[in-house]
């Protein structure tokens, strides 16, 4: 406690002299997008992700077709089963997987909870549908569905969005394409740690 | 309006036809300007190489100097730059309230030379002839300190048969630094070959810029390069006209 | 056992400058990534419509947050206490070091895994648990390369800038196999291949981990919420594989709530990598059950902050979000490389940072620091917390020479001295002129003074100096009545200029 207690007695003693500043809050929190869902697609697919677009009753051929020729596949509990496309060795996550069991699946379905179309960036709070964290870490292709709803403009609205469950205590992951390295020469490599694949499917309302 | 010219210690010293050239301009522009002897120096050679109180002397004759004046010309960006944003921390320092008022009169009456002709006398076109290729170096503390933005180069375009040639990578520092360049000497150095290298590369015949601390260490790379490169400073250029025949 | 470098011992930064600008290799790699980074950033700053109210809005909400830090540590406290993480508070790097040690033995382990971490870097951690036998991994793959070749890191951001492909493809060969997976014998140096060998020789370490240890980017004070900003996706596998997690975590990184991210988040990736978004963020609130490490402690760091917090001037430092930009843009830095500086944090922050931490007037190299700059301002110009860099670099300045007052003066302050009375007066400038005038024409050919003596070759060793002309400015203003009596007797005229030897 002598620690603590002396920190903040530091800190009282250099505050003798500062000012308190109001904060002004100029910047844009909102942006207007004339095709939100057009520009998330496009910055996605700017991190060589690849975004399927398609209707909600598309979404398991989506998923097959972002599968490839993986099979085994981790669905996490809450994720909604008739996305998931028929045929596959499904790995579920209860009891727990351990980190070489992780590793060896060769996929990973989730949903999401808001897309960022200026960013081109996913973020899932690891509730229904998505998976303890370590779920889309280890394996190497994340299939990741957002539905249209999800996706806003840009980062402001995200974090207001965001707001409540970090509240509730949900840890967040951001994902703006694959994992990524320049400290070699300022190169961009692509695909250090976390999954080198990120396929994303963007499901949108049917027009009426 | 009652003018007073700040011509600056290195200009006094060093280059005294950049003071001649500033007087001779604004003749022409008529405008007659004072040159109030009791000036010295803005100090900033003491303020930054942290010797503040040391600088309360030129502060003080600066205030003393040039109080009575409508607005002072001064053909230096750093200058200016000194007046305006180090002259209040010294007066501060001093613990003298009078000169701390003195100060704060005085800094915004105070004017780099291109502001002053842009902005008090309203023009661009200064009546100038010189028939050469010139390259401009915006130099740090006009573009970032002051923000004189384009006026420099707004002038200079205005000048008949001048031809300007843009600078590679002018927004890059010298490498001056006032003390830095005998602190930091071999720094500053790979700074100005690298500035001395862009001149060279532009194919321009001079070097010009609002600040002679600059021009000089420019200057100094390239004669000791025999690059055959002539600098000159912004007043010098607008003062030139045709030779009478 | 690897063995961690110091900067202890670096020379103040005009003699390590000196060495460094003359190494090609360094030179030729730091002009092209800072050139290559500046562009970047420029491209993605232009995006922006709202850059300059963003960087009032995050340097607004920082100097709030130090003007009642006080109140937000202990809300952090409370908040990360509810959230089911352990709080310790740490005064100095020893006993942020002991804390740290101490959790990592309670659990028996002989090593750890480390995300890059400016603070811990700043504390010499790695030090400190390799005393106690333990390894201390580091997972980021520049942080790694520095590591493996026994290296300094020379950027907060890219710590191996200084390194060529080459040179990485070497080290990887020599010590990777010393430590763990080994990579493929035939391993180029293409650099997608060197990251597939760190892939391979990390992933091992991240499953086995039992503790890991990371900084944070942010601190947020309402909820208890850490940050990390990250691309590999190795701060990912720290945060959620291990089962403890120690964060250490500096007092100055705490931000009032959440919603507050919704600046930082757009100023960091865009000032610091370039991007509109970096690959990962990880944001947790302590403990969360089922899910990642059940152990968390947060160790919060004053190792010096307080005093940059007593500075008046001084403590706008405390806004920095370590986005290196001004390092990418400053000229200085561009030349000489991070190991120059003697310090964690080079560049332009660490000018003014590391003196502030560490005290002035102690040792030579860190009072040298505030003087590695030629004020151009580039540096204010880009951050995106507007930490006014050169205003706190002459700040410094002057606190380095009071605190060298009361002894001996030393030349440059009988110098300055001298100045100062001589500049005092008008008449007293005009009696020096005359020596000048003089002088000059004893020293000069052809309007020109070449090589000089101590300690005028400071400036002679490279550049000629211009002759100070017979007559001053204010001597010619006397004679010809300010240019109005000029007859017969011309200046010099303006075609001539100077410069013509």
């Amino acid at each position: 406690m002598k620690a603590r207690e002396e920190i903040l007695s530091r800190i009282r003693l250099a505050q003798v002299a500062a000012p308190d500043h109001a904060v002004r809050r100029d910047y844009s929190h909102t942006r207007e997008l004339p095709d939100v869902l057009g520009h998330f697609v496009e910055r996605v697919e700017d991190y060589k992700a690849t975004v399927i677009r398609t209707s909600p009753d598309g979404v398991a051929a989506a998923i097959a077709t972002c599968l490839g020729g993986a099979s085994k596949v981790v669905v996490p509990p809450g994720f909604n089963t008739s996305w998931v496309p028929g045929g596959l060795d499904v790995v579920r996550d209860e009891p727990a997987l351990g980190s070489d069991e992780l590793d060896a699946v060769q996929a990973v379905l989730t949903s999401a909870v808001v897309g960022i179309a200026v960013t081109g960036t996913i973020v899932l709070d690891h509730t229904e549908g998505q998976g303890r964290r370590a779920l889309t870490l280890v394996p190497d292709l994340h299939v990741c569905v957002v539905t249209a709803d999800q996706v806003v403009a840009d980062v402001p609205e995200a974090v207001a969005r965001l707001t409540a469950s970090v509240n509730n205590g949900r840890p967040l992951t951001w994902i703006s394409g694959g994992s990524a390295t320049s400290d070699i020469e300022l190169q961009r490599v692509e695909g250090v740690h976390g999954p080198r694949t990120l396929c994303v499917v963007l499901v949108e309302p049917t027009t009426p | 309006m009652k003018v007073g010219l700040f011509v600056t210690c290195l200009n006094d010293t060093m280059f005294p036809q950049t003071g001649q050239a500033t007087v001779r301009l604004l003749r022409r522009l008529g405008v007659e300007v004072d040159f109030p002897k009791a000036q010295t120096c803005c100090g900033q050679m003491h303020v930054n190489s942290g010797y503040v109180p040391e600088a309360i002397p030129a502060v003080r004759a600066f205030v003393d100097a040039f109080a009575g004046y409508d607005a002072v010309v001064t053909p230096s960006g750093s200058c200016a730059a000194s007046v305006r944003h180090q002259h209040p921390v010294v007066a501060e320092r001093s613990g003298d309230t009078t000169l701390v008022r003195g100060v704060d009169s005085l800094a915004p009456r105070v004017y780099e030379l291109s502001e002053f002709l842009v902005d008090v006398l309203g023009v661009v076109d200064v009546g100038a002839y010189f028939p050469h290729k010139v390259t401009m170096h915006p130099t740090c503390h006009s573009t970032r300190l002051l923000g004189v933005g384009d006026r420099p180069e707004k002038l200079l375009r205005a000048v008949r048969g001048i031809t300007m040639i843009d600078l590679p990578e002018a927004e890059e520092c010298c490498g001056f630094g006032g003390t830095f360049s005998m602190k930091n000497p071999d720094v500053s150095v790979a700074m100005g070959a690298d500035k001395a290298r862009h001149v060279r590369e532009s194919g321009a015949e001079v070097l010009v810029a609002g600040d002679n601390s600059c021009l000089m260490h420019i200057q100094g790379l390239l004669t000791r390069q025999r690059a055959g490169v002539r600098v000159m400073h912004l007043a010098e250029i607008l003062a030139a006209q045709e030779v009478a025949a | 056992m690897i063995v961690t470098r110091t900067f202890l011992g670096t020379p103040p930064f005009p003699v390590a400058a000196k060495a460094a600008l003359a190494d090609s290799q360094l030179r030729s790699n730091m002009r092209n990534a800072t050139h290559t980074i500046r562009a970047k950033r420029a491209r993605v700053i232009g995006e922006l419509d709202d850059f300059e109210q963003l960087r009032q809005g995050a340097a607004d909400i920082k100097d709030h947050t130090m003007s009642n830090l006080g109140d937000y540590l202990l809300q952090v406290e409370e908040s990360l206490t509810r959230a089911g993480a352990t709080v310790h508070w740490a005064r100095d790097a020893d006993e942020a070091n002991k804390i740290v040690v101490d959790i990592a033995r309670s659990h028996k382990v002989d090593e750890v895994v480390k995300v890059k971490s400016m603070a811990t870097q700043e504390i010499e951690l790695n030090v400190a648990l390799e005393a106690a036998g333990i390894a201390a991994w580091e997972t980021d793959l520049a942080e790694m390369i520095v590591q493996l070749g026994d290296d300094l890191p020379s950027h907060i951001l890219v710590p191996a800038i200084h390194r060529n492909r080459s040179e990485v493809r070497e080290i990887f060969l020599r010590e990777m196999g010393k430590v763990g997976m080994p990579p493929e014998a035939d391993l180029t140096d293409e650099p997608a291949e060197l990251a597939g060998a760190a892939r391979r020789h990390l992933r091992e370490k991240f499953m086995r981990a039992k503790v890991a240890i990371s900084g944070a980017n942010f601190l947020i004070a309402d909820t208890g919420t850490l940050c990390v900003v990250e691309s590999e996706g190795n701060g990912r596998m720290c945060l959620t594989l291990p089962e403890v997690l120690i964060t250490v975590v500096g007092i100055e990184k705490v931000l009032p709530t959440f919603s507050d991210l919704e600046v930082f988040l757009q100023l960091l990736p865009r000032s610091a990598t370039g991007e509109r978004m970096n690959p990962y963020t990880s944001t947790w609130n302590g403990v969360t059950p089922g899910d990642g490490p059940q152990e968390v402690h947060v160790v919060l760091l004053d190792n010096g902050r307080t005093k940059v917090l007593a500075d008046e001037v001084g403590r706008q430092a405390l806004r920095c979000i370590r986005c290196s930009s001004c390092m990418n843009v400053c000229p200085v830095y561009e030349r000489t490389g991070g190991h120059a500086y003697g310090s964690v944090y080079p560049g332009p922050i660490g000018s003014i940072l590391t003196p502030m931490l560490r005290g002035v007037g102690i040792d030579e190299a860190t009072d040298a620091m505030p003087f590695a700059s030629s004020l151009c301002g580039a540096c204010y110009e880009v951050c995106p917390v507007k930490i006014n860099i050169p205003e706190v670099l002459v700040h410094l300045r002057g606190k380095v020479v009071d605190s060298h007052r009361g002894g001996v003066p030393g030349a440059l302050q009988a110098a300055m001295t001298g100045a100062s009375w001589t500049l005092g007066r008008g008449s007293r400038l005009a009696l020096l002129q005359k020596f000048a005038g003089v002088a000059g024409q004893v020293f000069g050919r052809r309007g020109v003074i070449g090589r000089m003596p101590a300690p005028l070759s400071r400036w002679t060793d490279a550049r000629d100096l211009p002759v100070p002309p017979r007559e001053s400015f204010r001597a010619w203003w006397s004679r010809t009545d300010g240019g109005r009596r000029d007859n017969g007797s011309q200046p010099t005229t303006p075609h001539k200029g100077r410069g013509k030897r």
